[in-house]
């Protein structure tokens, strides 16, 4: 007994807190060049970057590049930092604390939506052309998946890219793009067969600057008002073949394992965001003087929020298995799913309630948790509905 | 240029002060610790002053075992090398002996400018570097907001904030003591690449042995200056608002003021 207490101050002593369990002295430095980025070059600007539609990704994305925090996972022969998913994840919880998802989505379009099939299948000319300027903040990406006819049912691809010499002609529209005003190379998937199945498509790399690209409209959004967001029309668009990512007709495989980054990316969103939207409704309860004593002290607030805690402790540990699946090689693809699936979920469930404690300066947009809750909505449409996600779920368990 | 920076690490300005039951200090349980904000700009002067003339950065610093987190943290902005000050006996001390210990580390090493923060934003003395420059030999000049130094790195222009906001212009001979203020320059982020490169670098742990002093020159022994009481400011009260037509509001008004602020 004595012997164990003993022990255990012994831990106690050379362990300052729980996340020391998982992270050093680098990480945290890292997460204070993030922390200090997001406060002064993000944050202070973002109530006019909302008002506007859009954020100046070239410069940001720039600083950002300079700084090496695109590529912390990538290769260092391309620019990237050669670094493990422990560090990518301190840069993906301090984006979090961007007080909106404008920027954090655009982000993690340039760092884990638009490139990692690059990274992963593209041939050496692709990534010194477009990946390596990616890293370094040069160029802006957008993917490009989406189509009109074609959401969650990606087999339904409608635009086509025909072998023509030593081009491919593109030919379709895109839509729900994010980054798409302001991208300089698109990762696009296109049918480049009509036989069925899964084996028609193809991914290619699409600079923005070829005749037949057009910026056919910028869409307006309930939320997420601080990034850009296009429906995209190619008209015969031609591109080298050597913008082919991998093989031709493996475009579809290569997208499901994009995908995986993409939904990867928003968890910590759903226990960082979820805290500070958490911390600031608690801040209020504390002050708002309701029937002679403070709101905090009202019980059913007081286990709701108990209750959010608890669900947030659970993601965040469920992201932490997760990135020691993907450290060890693991195949984290049920895991990532479901972890997206509860991620939204518990996003749009705090965000909703949090507004509701502000009561009616919850409603106004003057109060931050106005554009949370406004935001909120997208976890559950993008990146794969919450629908697709049960789908993919109920696949893997063979139902 | 071989270029001195002295950086103290303090509680995150973001920090909730909590004196401990005692009132003897603070209570540190949890507390982050960062780089004094006043010595960003110092690092940065330093880094800037070394991409234009060359040479090296070491970074000075007095503190316990986390004060090499601050450090590292400078040589992952750039600087070139750490002197940490680390010894259970320089513990509680005050700007005199402080000093006095920074003095010790400082005289064997080789060097045309020194710079540091204005003060500290935990004890806020601002007494440090002219005890400092004293101790040295050398001149000091405090608040500056710009600096120039001249080619032959023989001397330095700087401006300092005098009182309403007008600028003083001071030319001072090198090696000096620079104390740096808020506008002199926008401190650069610590990159990726720069924090991993920061691992390797060198710092040199001097305790007590190593600095040639005595227990009893440094640190709380080696205090002028004893801590008798820490307390934290009343807590300000929420402001009255007052209601009615003009007139009648002058007039209460008129007698808050003489009444009960005592203003009038």
């Amino acid at each position: 007994m004595e012997e164990n207490r003993i022990r255990e101050n012994q831990m106690a002593e050379q362990i300052a807190g729980p996340d020391e369990l998982y992270f050093n002295e680098e990480h945290g430095m890292l997460r204070q060049t993030v922390k200090d980025f997001v406060t002064k070059e993000i944050n202070a600007h973002l109530d006019e970057w909302e008002a506007k539609g859009e954020s100046p990704l070239h410069d940001l994305f720039k600083k950002m590049g300079d700084l090496g925090l695109l590529g912390i996972r990538y290769d260092e022969a391309y620019g990237g930092q050669g670094l493990d998913y422990w560090y990518e994840l301190v840069f993906l919880e301090e984006l979090a604390h961007i007080e909106g998802l404008g920027l954090p989505v655009a982000i993690a379009v340039q760092t884990h939506m638009a490139t990692p099939a690059i990274a992963e299948f593209g041939s050496d000319y692709l990534k010194q052309t477009y990946l390596r300027p990616a890293l370094a903040g040069d160029m802006v990406t957008s993917i490009a998946v989406t189509e009109p006819g074609a959401g969650s049912d990606v087999s339904a691809l409608a635009t086509t890219a025909k072998r023509d010499g030593d081009t491919y002609v593109i030919n379709g529209s895109k839509t729900f793009i994010t980054n798409g005003t302001q991208a300089d190379f698109l990762t696009l998937l296109a049918r480049t067969s009509e036989k069925p199945g899964y084996h028609s498509f193809s991914l290619f790399v699409v600079p923005t600057d070829l005749p037949g690209f057009e910026v056919s409209k910028k869409l307006d959004k309930l939320g997420m008002r601080s990034s850009d967001t296009a429906e995209l029309f190619f008209d015969d668009l031609r591109i080298p073949v050597e913008n082919l990512i991998g093989e031709e007709g493996e475009g579809f495989i290569y997208q499901m394992r994009q995908f995986q980054h993409e939904r990867y990316s928003v968890l910590p969103s759903a226990y960082i965001t979820t805290m500070d939207m958490i911390n600031m409704t608690v801040d209020y309860l504390r002050q708002r003087i309701v029937f002679g004593k403070p709101l905090i002290k009202q019980q059913v607030l007081r286990h709701r929020l108990a209750e959010w805690l608890t669900e947030i402790e659970c993601i965040k540990q469920f992201t932490y298995h997760i990135v020691r699946m993907k450290s060890a090689g693991l195949d984290a693809t049920r895991e990532i799913t479901m972890g997206k699936l509860k991620a939204a979920r518990l996003f749009q469930e705090i965000a909703q309630g949090c507004l509701q404690m502000y009561g009616g300066m919850g409603f106004m947009n003057e109060t931050l948790i106005s554009r949370y809750y406004r935001d909120s909505r997208v976890f559950s449409v993008g990146g794969g509905a919450d629908e697709v996600m049960c789908e993919v779920i109920g696949k893997l368990e063979g139902f | 240029m071989d270029i001195l920076v002295c950086m103290k690490q303090v509680p995150d300005t973001e920090t909730k002060i909590v004196i401990n039951p005692e009132g003897t200090g603070i209570v540190t349980d949890g507390i982050k610790y960062v780089m004094n904000p006043y010595d960003e700009f110092a690092v940065e002067e330093a880094l800037k002053i070394k991409e234009k003339m060359g040479g090296t950065v070491t970074i000075v610093s007095m503190g316990p075992q986390r004060a090499t987190e601050a450090i590292r943290t400078a040589l992952a902005m750039g600087a070139d090398k750490g002197v940490h000050l680390c010894d259970d006996a320089f513990e509680g001390a005050d700007s005199y002996s402080t000093a006095k210990a920074l003095a010790a580390a400082i005289k064997p090493l080789s060097y045309d400018i020194i710079l540091g923060g204005k003060q500290a934003v935990d004890h806020d003395n601002a007494q440090v570097y002219a005890a400092l420059a004293e101790l040295l030999d050398i001149s000091h000049v405090s608040i500056v907001t710009q600096l120039d130094v001249a080619e032959d790195g023989k001397s330095a222009v700087a401006q300092r904030e005098v009182e309403g906001g007008a600028r003083e212009v001071i030319e001072v001979s090198l090696p000096a003591f620079i104390a740096c203020q808020k506008g002199l320059n926008e401190p650069r982020y610590a990159s990726l690449p720069g924090i991993m490169k920061a691992k390797k670098k060198p710092i040199d742990v001097i305790d007590l042995a190593k600095s040639g002093l005595s227990a009893d020159e440094v640190g709380e022994k080696g205090a002028k200056l004893k801590i008798r009481k820490f307390f934290l400011p009343p807590e300000r009260e929420a402001g009255k608002i007052l209601e009615g037509e003009p007139e009648e509001l002058a007039t209460q008004l008129v007698k808050l003021l003489r009444e009960e602020a005592k203003a009038i």
